[in-house]
């Protein structure tokens, strides 16, 4: 019998590539004849362009071609999900053109390429493209820019709005306002960050002049997806003519989700040099401008309670900062992924939320780890803590008398925040988060806190304990209700997989999802292993071609695990039904009569007389003796549409010690218990948590996209904007309950972001708890020294 | 521009380049001789990604120009293991779950041995430290550290550890 590898902790096979050296990421592809296209960038966030004069970079050594936008006859880039969807919201929607033609909005914008042959010519070149430039005044945040008086972006966005959007029962929580005995009011910024994974982006379009057909290798999660929309809506290309290829990818965390411009870029310059390749790599200083960012909330919260601390009501006004131009799915992101779930795990009675998305001087805002979901909890976190300080309840206690109690599901919010306009809902499908919360603060040291604190005050630290007791939302989604009237994704979100077993017993499944470091090549292989009763060695994962795998929606938003999931067992199933079935005609038995243990198809009652999986994949696939109706080969397909999302959940504690002198904040502990359900390969579980923790701790302490408010980035380079290092973090103490969901099923809810809704918020409720003996309440983030500092300064009457 | 002429000897093997006088180390590595193990996540020396050793010492082979490489002994990750079994470090990373997209890997494992060189049995604390130049978005660090500890083990017990699959 083949070792059931479901739910043990299997090393990736992916790995013997990346430790050796090996791996193949974008830009490790050598193509022959291959050259290069360097993008010139806007040096101002907000200009007209008068004319450009390419005559002498034409001219420069190495170059090929030089081209503006006026040469590309391709349309602007999609947007694929529009505030409120189709239920009549009104988005002003602008999008990039593939090099802007007559201005620019953010510091960054393409504006003009060189193709050459060699990088540093093409980079070399561009310097000598002659630009005259009509300076405008820039605005780049987003409150601000709905003002009056504020530079204007675009004719169609009065007062640069893109749409005013609301969710929730605007009635029922004024009316708790007016009844309630307890109201607060607080101003939270959710800063703007930049998702940098460790590789860039890149493409190479390759132009077949002989087929007439394109191939596009990009460092993409969403091959499928970037076929579609670069031939439906940006290049009038068929879609059967283009292939898109991701070879490893190096890290994306949403921000390689997305149609970018240099997608077309690289297709267009190869096919206008003749069919030979074209290479695009972006440097990571060009990354900052060319590639989304995330976050960047201003947001107004007003809370009702009573006294007991219980939460009646949560009135929320947001300003949603989406950049000089949409992303491909920007407006869904603050409205969708964030509203729809700002009760969190809390049965609020009453939520109201009003959201602004709006253009600004800045590069582009769309799905950073989390997307929505880390603002979400942000605000609920924080406005948990912000009760319990206000009626000197615990924290923790707040929080309990909140929950919603375990058998509330599934759940259906009385707001209606997840119902979509036509009526379509989603439910938090399952809970239990009283153990979670009991067990963090346990490990925690929760009882002792006081001592604690009084131990680090004798070193002159002030040390503060955070909670964040959270709700993921992972698998979107349903197609009935991310399609749905009010919801507006332009699209399905079923996932595909296909499993074919060789007549050598070998087994390629292909998936239409994406890996871009979650380890998908083990953990499907454990999963088809379990199923069928192969040895994880004879089985094969392929995904990331367009050209070889099913269509899917490819990997973001913690999906793979449940909906991806889904597609591999029913595709199993499949295989094993039909395996059934021809082993029944091997054994000249009834189907009825085969039991299926492992690899073994076996009579019942007649244990010897049994056949493989193998050997009737052998037979079949070869199929000289079929029964009638059947075709050979055993080869399945199955897509997946989830019934519902899944509702991750847990607890994260974060402590620190702020420096009283210097303001120096330093996280000394971090216990996280989460639930996530069935695990598939819990180590890879852990890496995810463990990840995703640090991104969410980077956002509260260091990482910070600041603008200058003529709209140039002032960090706009790893000098500058503060990546987390080794040094500055704690080993995680991680610990699990375990709640399988009923909507997967092998209970599995999905992990990619939990860590990241989960921390930003515990580090800030930290922090503002070691600040609180000095009476401070908030402070944005991140937690600088000399933010913190300051603070302290100002709340002992000094010079802050 | 007048190319220059670099002689240097790459994983054991002596090679020489003709290059451009701004070419880097990294670029020499990567695109003439086709070494892309070695990867660039960063154009300011911050990320790490392109360490290599030189003369046994870890260094970014962004901040070197392949000019200054001339005479020198440059081991890379495809030369780091004996050609038939996994390094300690690559056989501590893969135990420990020490990386996710990879990206970072060889430039981590090539900074790492480094400091295992240097100590053989290090803390938690000095292995961050010695790990602060190479940033890594995935893992957190959290199994890094304990992939590190992992490897230094290995190295003084000369002991392969059980595989887990």
């Amino acid at each position: 019998m083949v070792a059931d590898v479901l739910g043990a902790p299997v090393k990736r096979v992916e790995d013997p590539r990346f430790i050796t050296g090996k791996g193949r990421y974008l830009d490790d592809i050598k193509l022959p004849g291959m050259v290069h296209i360097s993008i010139l960038r806007s040096p101002y966030a907000h200009a007209n362009i008068r004319s450009i004069d390419t005559t002498a970079a034409a001219a420069a050594p190495g170059v090929i071609a030089v081209i503006t936008g006026a040469d590309i006859p391709y349309n602007a880039l999609p947007m694929a999900w529009p505030a409120g969807g189709s239920s009549g919201i009104q988005n002003n929607v602008n999008t990039p053109n593939i090099l802007a033609r007559d201005a620019v909005k953010w510091t960054g914008e393409g504006v003009a390429a060189v193709v050459a042959e060699t990088p540093a010519q093409a980079q070399d070149a561009l310097e000598l493209i002659a630009v005259d430039w009509e300076p405008l005044a820039a605005v780049v945040d987003a409150e601000k820019a709905t003002q009056p008086g504020a530079p204007q972006l675009h004719e169609n966005a009065p007062n640069n709005v893109v749409f005013e959007w609301h969710v929730g029962d605007k009635a029922g929580t004024d009316a708790a306002f007016e009844n309630a005995e307890v109201v607060l009011h607080q101003r939270l910024v959710n800063n703007r960050l930049v998702p940098n994974p460790m590789e860039v982006r890149g493409d190479i379009g390759l132009y077949n002049p002989g087929t007439d057909e394109y191939t596009i290798w990009m460092s993409s999660q969403t091959p499928h997806i970037q076929r579609l929309l670069l031939t439906a809506f940006v290049t009038g290309i068929p879609e059967h003519k283009v292939r898109v290829i991701s070879p490893d990818v190096g890290g994306a965390f949403g921000s390689k989700i997305f149609c970018y411009a240099d997608m077309a870029l690289v297709m267009f310059a190869s096919k206008l040099v003749g069919g030979r390749p074209v290479k695009w790599v972006e440097g990571r200083r060009e990354s900052f401008g060319s590639t989304i960012h995330g976050r960047d909330h201003i947001t107004y919260v007003d809370i009702a309670a009573n006294r007991r601390g219980e939460v009646q009501g949560l009135r929320v006004k947001t300003f949603a900062n989406l950049g000089g131009r949409l992303s491909t799915i920007g407006p869904g992101i603050p409205t969708t992924l964030y509203a729809r779930i700002l009760s969190g795990p809390y049965k609020l009675p009453n939520v109201y939320a009003e959201v602004t998305g709006v253009y600004t001087n800045t590069t582009f805002v769309d799905a950073y780890r989390g997307a929505g979901r880390p603002e979400a909890t942000y605000v609920i976190e924080r406005s948990m803590d912000l009760v319990a300080d206000e009626l000197g309840i615990d924290p923790a206690e707040v929080r309990r008398r909140n929950f919603l109690p375990p058998d509330s599901f599934p759940y259906d919010n009385p707001s209606g925040l997840l119902t979509a306009v036509n009526g379509s809902k989603l439910y938090i499908d399952s809970g239990n988060y009283e153990p979670a919360m009991d067990k963090a603060l346990a490990i925690a040291g929760y009882g002792d806190l006081a001592a604690t604190k009084a131990e680090a005050r004798t070193r002159g630290k002030l040390l503060g304990l955070g909670l964040s007791t959270y709700i993921e939302v992972c698998g979107v989604a349903p197609s009935k209700w991310i399609g749905a009237v009010g919801e507006g994704w332009g699209a399905a979100m079923w996932e595909s997989s296909n499993i074919r077993v060789h007549l050598t017993g070998k087994v390629v499944v292909t998936m239409g999802t994406q890996s871009h470091g979650q380890g998908h090549e083990t953990t499907y292989a454990q999963i088809i292993s379990h199923e069928l009763g192969i040895p994880m060695e004879d089985i094969v994962v392929q995904h990331s071609d367009t050209q070889g795998t099913p269509f899917g929606y490819g990997s973001y938003g913690s999906r793979t695990s449940n909906v991806g999931t889904g597609a591999a067992l029913k595709a199993a199933a499949k295989i094993r039904d039909k395996a059934r079935r021809y082993a029944a005609h091997m054994l000249e038995a009834n189907p009825e009569d085969i039991e299926v243990d492992g690899a073994q198809y076996r009579v019942k009652g007649s244990p010897d007389k049994v056949k493989t999986i193998q050997e009737i994949a052998f037979a079949l696939d070869l199929a000289f003796d079929t029964p009638e109706g059947m075709e050979p080969y055993l080869d399945e397909t199955a897509y997946h549409d989830t019934p519902n999302c899944t509702f991750p959940f847990g607890t994260h504690i974060a402590l620190v010690e702020v420096d009283e002198e210097t303001g120096h904040v330093d996280l000394v502990r971090y216990v996280a218990v989460d639930d996530v359900g069935k695990k598939i390969n819990p180590m890879i579980v852990d890496g995810q948590l463990h990840g995703g923790i640090a991104q969410g701790v980077g956002q509260a302490l260091w990482e910070n996209a600041v603008y200058g408010d003529d709209g140039q980035l002032l960090s706009g380079s790893l000098l500058d904007y503060a990546l987390p290092r080794a040094s500055w973090l704690p080993a995680f103490e991680l610990d699990e309950t375990v709640t399988p969901s009923p909507v997967n099923p092998l209970g599995v809810k999905g992990v990619g972001e939990a860590g990241c809704i989960a921390s930003t918020a515990a580090v800030a409720n930290a922090v503002i708890d070691a600040l609180s003996p000095l009476g401070i309440r908030h402070l944005d983030m991140p937690y600088t020294a000399q933010k913190v500092w300051g603070a302290i300064q100002g709340a002992k009457g000094g010079r802050a | 521009m007048a190319e220059l002429h670099v002689a240097l000897e790459v994983n054991g093997v002596p090679r020489e380049v003709d290059v451009e006088p701004r070419r880097l180390l990294v670029e020499l590595l990567r695109e003439d001789l086709n070494l892309t193990g070695t990867h660039v996540g960063c154009d300011t020396s911050q990320c790490g990604a392109c360490t290599v050793h030189v003369d046994g010492r870890a260094v970014k082979s962004c901040t070197m120009l392949a000019a200054q490489a001339e005479g020198t002994s440059v081991t890379t990750i495809e030369g780091l293991s004996d050609g038939v079994n996994l390094h300690p470090l690559q056989q501590g990373f893969w135990e420990k779950h020490g990386l996710q997209c990879g990206f970072c890997t060889p430039g981590m494992i090539m900074a790492a041995a480094d400091l295992l060189r240097r100590n053989g049995d290090p803390t938690d604390t000095e292995i961050r430290h010695a790990i602060e130049g190479n940033i890594c978005r995935c893992t957190g660090y959290h199994n890094i550290v304990l992939a590190v500890r992992e490897a230094a083990r290995i190295m003084r017990d000369g002991a392969v550890p059980a595989a887990t699959a």
